[in-house]
């Protein structure tokens, strides 16, 4: 075998493999940059594309100093905050409903839920907007918190439904023989073995609402949330700190996932604990 | 069942509903109402069934309307070229690292859509390694620049829209019972034919899918556009943002973006004929037709 097939050999084997690897490093170069240059010193404090001036911490100790940003983060967090808990509570009835029960209109509900996701963002904005404008209605943190439930119920109900789907029944039927009632069971059974279904859904509708800018743009008036703060200082030059903060939120974000993947795991680990079936 | 039991679907489903109804359904009909308007924003807009607002809404902007077919579509095929190699070796041959590598594909979730696209502009701006790289090796020339350009636009929505890619062609994959590979392969079909004539078809509901959320919001993003293109690479979504936003040509705004709702509903309402609401709502349980 000459070197130059060999070669050839050696790369058709690995061809999958180095271009998955090249893939992802796609995906992870630009968080990467975020990261690397909230550690740069710039002259100007504002991104350019140069570490010639040495690795500081200083964009790390001033993320804080903004008041502008401070305030932006604040109403993104409260809007974030309020969005998950109406939309994590609205989409774990709806999940339930459309799983557990079988009953005339379901199919329209599940169209109705099915479209928001697909239609463009540009578009949801902008209709709620027409409506706002025909009643003159207020812009603000009120409508940034409509859109927001709205938009991220869908995916509240596609994230439990699918913990419900997997659900083993017998263990609320268990519970009944026992004496339980209904509320208990669902409180005492059923609740703690949806809780990672419903975490992981209402981490998606924290993730949705904090990182939303295009509806928001359409229907904020004069609030100002996070993304719509970076929108706003990128046509001047974003302070570096914005890199230093979007780093801290995907440190928090990977830490808060990874968690909710061990805990989940163990929850699966638990409800497969099944007695042995007894052999005659 | 007694008639409080049958109601209880109706109650856990009923504040989502109307959510959905008051928020979602009810602006759709305020847009198609203010699309029928007329006027300026000095004498205020009434409304008159101005029905020329949705051609003139296309004509005027035929220039964009095409341009964000061509884009969303290069940016899909290359998200398709990226991700089912990747979706496909996290499936099969990741082994231990299958986690990891599902974490790394949504990873740019983790950050907020904005601050990603910006460092993509920072990574194709002119001082930048990247672009003297190809500059280099003549794919870029010597004075050229890759920001500002419809490339850049197409490799920030690839890029902001990959995940949508993966997910569901991974999700597909995943479900691939390797059994019918492998006697594919005892009936003689080499690699190349195993996979043409038994994995591609079987994960065609999953390449679907894919192309769909990802087109989509392909098609009405306007970040990408506004930041990482310059002024010749204007898409639909920046024209409705623009005037809705800036012009306050409310009528003209509403009819293009009635109309890009209208061929989206088309769209999807087809590929749900046929495939059921199952592969947005990620299980097969929803295979029925609806």
């Amino acid at each position: 075998m000459t070197a130059a097939s060999r070669a050839w050999a050696w790369l058709r084997h690995r061809a999958l493999p180095i271009y998955a690897a090249l893939a992802v490093a796609y995906m992870l170069i630009p968080i990467a940059v975020i990261a690397v240059f909230s550690f740069g010193a710039t002259p100007n404090d504002k991104l350019t594309f140069t570490l010639d001036d040495g690795f500081t911490l200083d964009y790390w100790r001033t993320m804080f100093d903004l008041p502008e940003l401070n305030e932006a983060l604040f109403t993104s967090l409260k809007l974030a905050a309020f969005s998950t808990v109406i939309s994590t509570a609205i989409g774990t009835a709806m999940a339930i409903a459309l799983v557990r029960h079988r009953f005339l209109g379901r199919r329209a509900a599940n169209l109705l839920i099915v479209i928001p996701m697909a239609t463009p963002e540009v578009v949801i904005g902008a209709s709620l907007l027409s409506m706002f404008i025909y009643y003159t209605f207020a812009l603000g943190f009120a409508t940034l918190l409509i859109a927001h439930v709205m938009f991220s119920i869908s995916f509240v109900v596609v994230v439990v439904r699918s913990r419900l789907i997997g659900f083993d029944r017998n263990l609320e039927e268990a519970a009944a023989d026992l004496g339980a009632s209904p509320l208990a069971t669902f409180r005492l059974v059923t609740l703690p073995l949806l809780a990672p279904g419903i975490l992981a859904a209402a981490m998606l509708a924290f993730a949705l609402s904090i990182d939303d800018f295009v509806i928001s743009n359409f229907n904020s008036g004069t609030t100002v949330t996070f993304p719509l703060y970076v929108y706003g200082v990128s046509l001047r030059g974003v302070p570096v700190q914005v890199n230093a903060l979007a780093t801290l939120l995907f440190l928090v974000a990977v830490i808060a996932v990874a968690l909710v993947i061990v805990q989940q795991r163990r929850a699966e680990r638990m409800a497969a604990v099944r007695p042995e079936p007894v052999v005659a | 069942m007694s008639r409080r039991q049958r109601l209880v679907p109706y109650w856990l489903l009923g504040p989502g509903l109307l959510w959905l109804l008051l928020f979602f359904v009810v602006p759709m009909y305020f847009m198609g109402e203010l699309a029928l308007r007329s006027g300026s924003l000095t004498t205020g807009f009434t409304f008159t069934w101005e029905w020329a607002n949705f051609p003139d809404s296309l004509s005027g902007h035929t220039e964009q309307i095409v341009r964000s077919f061509f884009y969303a579509g290069t940016a899909t095929l290359l998200a398709l070229a990226i991700g089912y190699p990747l979706a496909y070796a996290i499936a099969f041959r990741a082994g231990r690292f299958k986690l990891l590598l599902l974490f790394a594909v949504i990873a740019p979730f983790f950050t907020t859509y904005l601050i990603r696209t910006i460092a993509w502009k920072t990574i194709l701006s002119d001082d930048s390694p990247l672009v003297g790289v190809l500059q280099a090796l003549a794919l870029v020339p010597e004075d050229g620049r890759v920001l500002a350009t419809p490339a850049a636009v197409i490799a920030g929505l690839t890029y902001n829209f990959l995940p949508f890619m993966i997910l569901p062609l991974y999700a597909n994959l995943e479900r691939l019972d390797m059994r019918l590979i492998e006697a594919a392969k005892d009936l003689y079909a080499s690699s190349r034919t195993a996979f043409l004539k038994v994995t591609l078809p079987l994960t065609m509901p999953g390449i679907v899918a894919g192309v769909l959320l990802t087109f989509i919001p392909a098609f009405g993003d306007y970040i990408n556009a506004q930041l990482l293109g310059g002024t010749g690479q204007a898409m639909v979504g920046n024209v409705i943002q623009s005037l809705y936003l800036n012009q306050r040509d409310y009528p003209e705004a509403a009819a293009l973006s009635f109309l890009m709702m209208a061929l989206i509903l088309v769209v999807v309402s087809v590929y749900i004929r046929f495939a059921g609401t199952g592969a947005f709502m990620g299980d097969e349980d929803e295979r029925e037709r609806v």
